[in-house]
């Protein structure tokens, strides 16, 4: 049955990576920022043999150097020194570790929660999803930023700490999104038939269910992990991050903003990778936004 | 209509009382509200001595009633630091917040939708180039960052605005662009997607097709769906700037309230950093009912659906 469907549609021919490969050729800026990602990912991954210096290493006697094409500047530090004499790149190199981790996990648990919460609400309706539904908007209800600071501010510096408050706070957002695609996906067509001739509950949720929620779930997953990464970085601006020694984008640019008469690149290099980073994670989301879910392709071509 | 806002203002009520009821459990978090409060060296007399002047060490269905009753009488208690009842402090740093996410706001609308439209209209030119690399840009820049760039450039090299302060229409200028850039990229798509959307929709071809001039049609149906559209997104951008602000306020030293939940959170002063919680999702809370009631009466659909 299904390999005569397959037959008809030459879009089917392909290996499920070739046509992805495929889409993914065709739209450039999602190929960019596919690159942009990898990027990032790799130079985390291997942070110890690309980065020049080790993270923490001190140097007095060459401390706020600027950047190496400026005068003054050495190849020996490309981005320059913070006022330790600190190795800026490697910093950097080594910060998008904090970031990344924060995201990925952040991401995973809310995604996890969103999935299993938005499920059992979407699926059982009546007064269990009401009293779902009614905790999640209470979550959306506060200020983001807001929540997110005051809530870091009570936990206390942390890794833990600050992948938790993400993973909780963005939560609510996923338990939403999966509410309403199980809502629609339950009235339609293809499960009634399938409880029409028995099919069991898990059999629902597991065959029909799942399977269409992957699309949204990885678009918004990409999108909300960028944001985890911008709002970690703003947590560590004001301090509320991982703990001072940890060399992190949010704590490198609290830093930098002390020195930022006369030494900018302190606070300009940090900031520049979170908008690479974020960025290259945009460009990703739209894409998979169009690839997987076309129903949701957005209105530019 | 009047049902549909009966059904509304009721729910924002729920919602406020679920926000103070949250706000409530979360400074609990820890276990040892005392101890959150107290200065990070305080002694244990210190502490035993806060949780007493609190109230902490009486049972928590005693606490939250007296602090919910208290709450709907507007006293959100006294703030530890400045020695001042937390609503007076909120309400004295309220107009330079309000001040600036309305420039930010409107710095954002009034680049947004000329650009928004523009690129719209033109589908495939320079023009909507230009306008979907701001909506990206607007997106990935973080707005801390983006702050920090602008006192490099316009304050320390230039020199042509204030690095900081709050000291007539040029200090506005640099937080309001740097607190207004999220909300302008996003304005910028919104726009964009209307117009693309309503431009091929039937009525506007009819309306092409009667022979109408681009102006009127312009005016008639493609503005008035883009108004549509943003208005339904102010109230979210409120709580964004709201946030936001947080870190504008304190790179720029702009006396509102933003700043002073940063100084609040760094002196420890949970009475405060409460207050302000619940003061802006309230805020937030109200600006969306009345967005809402707003979209109501522009778009008859929506009142009809109930």
């Amino acid at each position: 049955m299904s390999s005569r469907i397959n037959a008809l549609d030459p879009s089917q021919t392909r290996s499920w990576l070739g046509r992805t490969l495929h889409y993914l050729l065709r739209d450039k800026a999602g190929a960019f920022g596919l690159v942009l990602f990898l990027f990032v990912v790799l130079s985390a991954v291997f942070a110890p043999y690309v980065a020049p210096h080790s993270p923490l290493q001190q140097d007095l006697h060459s401390s706020r150097m600027p950047p190496a094409w400026h005068e003054g500047g050495d190849w020996e530090h490309p981005l320059g020194t913070d006022n330790l004499g600190r190795d800026m790149l490697s910093r950097i190199i080594y910060g998008s570790r904090v970031s990344l981790t924060v995201g990925f996990f952040g991401v995973l648990i809310s995604m996890s929660l969103g999935l299993v919460l938005g499920a059992i609400a979407g699926y059982l309706g009546g007064r269990v999803d009401a009293v779902i539904m009614a905790i999640a908007n209470l979550f959306l209800a506060i200020p983001y930023l807001l929540l997110v600071v005051v809530v870091a501010a009570i936990l206390g510096r942390s890794l833990i700490n600050v992948i938790l408050i993400f993973g909780l706070t963005n939560a609510p957002l996923f338990v939403r999104i999966t509410r309403g695609e199980v809502f629609r996906i339950r009235k339609s067509g293809y499960v009634e038939s399938a409880v029409s001739i028995g099919a069991g509950r898990a059999r629902i949720l597991g065959h029909h269910i799942l399977p269409n929620l992957i699309g949204p779930m990885v678009t918004v997953a990409t999108f909300e992990m960028s944001g985890m990464i911008f709002y970690e970085a703003g947590l560590g601006f004001l301090g509320l991050s991982v703990p001072p020694g940890v060399p992190s984008w949010g704590n490198m640019l609290a830093h930098g903003r002390q020195y930022i008469t006369f030494s900018p690149w302190l606070a300009a290099f940090p900031g520049l990778a979170i908008v690479v980073t974020s960025l290259g994670m945009n460009l990703l989301g739209d894409w998979l936004r169009d690839v997987l879910d076309p129903k949701l392709r957005r209105t530019a071509s | 209509m009047q049902r549909y806002l009966f059904s509304r203002v009721i729910q924002s009520l729920a919602l406020i009382l679920g926000v103070l009821v949250l706000v409530f459990f979360l400074v609990r978090l820890t276990g040892d509200p005392a101890r959150l409060m107290a200065p990070r060296d305080a002694s244990p007399e210190r502490v035993e001595q806060i949780r007493e002047q609190y109230g902490f060490d009486r049972p928590i269905m005693v606490q939250l009633t007296e602090y919910l009753s208290h709450a709907a009488r507007g006293d959100f208690g006294t703030s530890y630091h400045y020695r001042a009842p937390a609503s007076e402090l909120i309400v004295t740093r309220l107009p330079a917040t309000l001040e600036l996410a309305l420039a930010a706001l409107a710095f954002a609308v009034v680049v947004a939708v000329p650009l928004g439209i523009l690129g719209g209209s033109n589908p495939g030119t320079v023009m909507d180039t230009l306008a979907r690399g701001v909506g990206l840009i607007g997106q990935t820049v973080p707005n801390f960052w983006l702050a920090l760039m602008l006192i490099v450039i316009f304050a320390v090299d230039l020199g042509w605005f204030p690095s900081f302060g709050r000291d007539g229409p040029r200090s506005l200028v640099l937080p309001a662009v740097a607190l207004g850039f999220f909300p302008l990229g996003q304005f910028v798509r919104l726009t964009r997607s209307a117009v693309l959307e309503v431009r091929s929709a039937d009525y506007v071809r009819t309306a092409y097709s009667k022979g109408l001039s681009t102006r009127i049609i312009y005016l008639r149906h493609i503005f008035r769906n883009v108004s549509i559209t943003l208005v339904s997104i102010i109230g979210v951008q409120f709580g964004y700037m709201l946030g936001g602000s947080i870190y504008i306020e304190s790179i720029f030293a702009w006396p509102g309230i933003g700043r002073m939940i940063n100084e609040a959170v760094q002196n420890r002063d949970f009475i405060l950093v409460q207050g302000i919680a619940v003061f802006s999702a309230g805020f937030v809370v109200v600006i969306q009912l009345l967005t809402d009631v707003a979209y109501a009466l522009i778009d008859p659909r929506i009142r009809y659906e109930e």
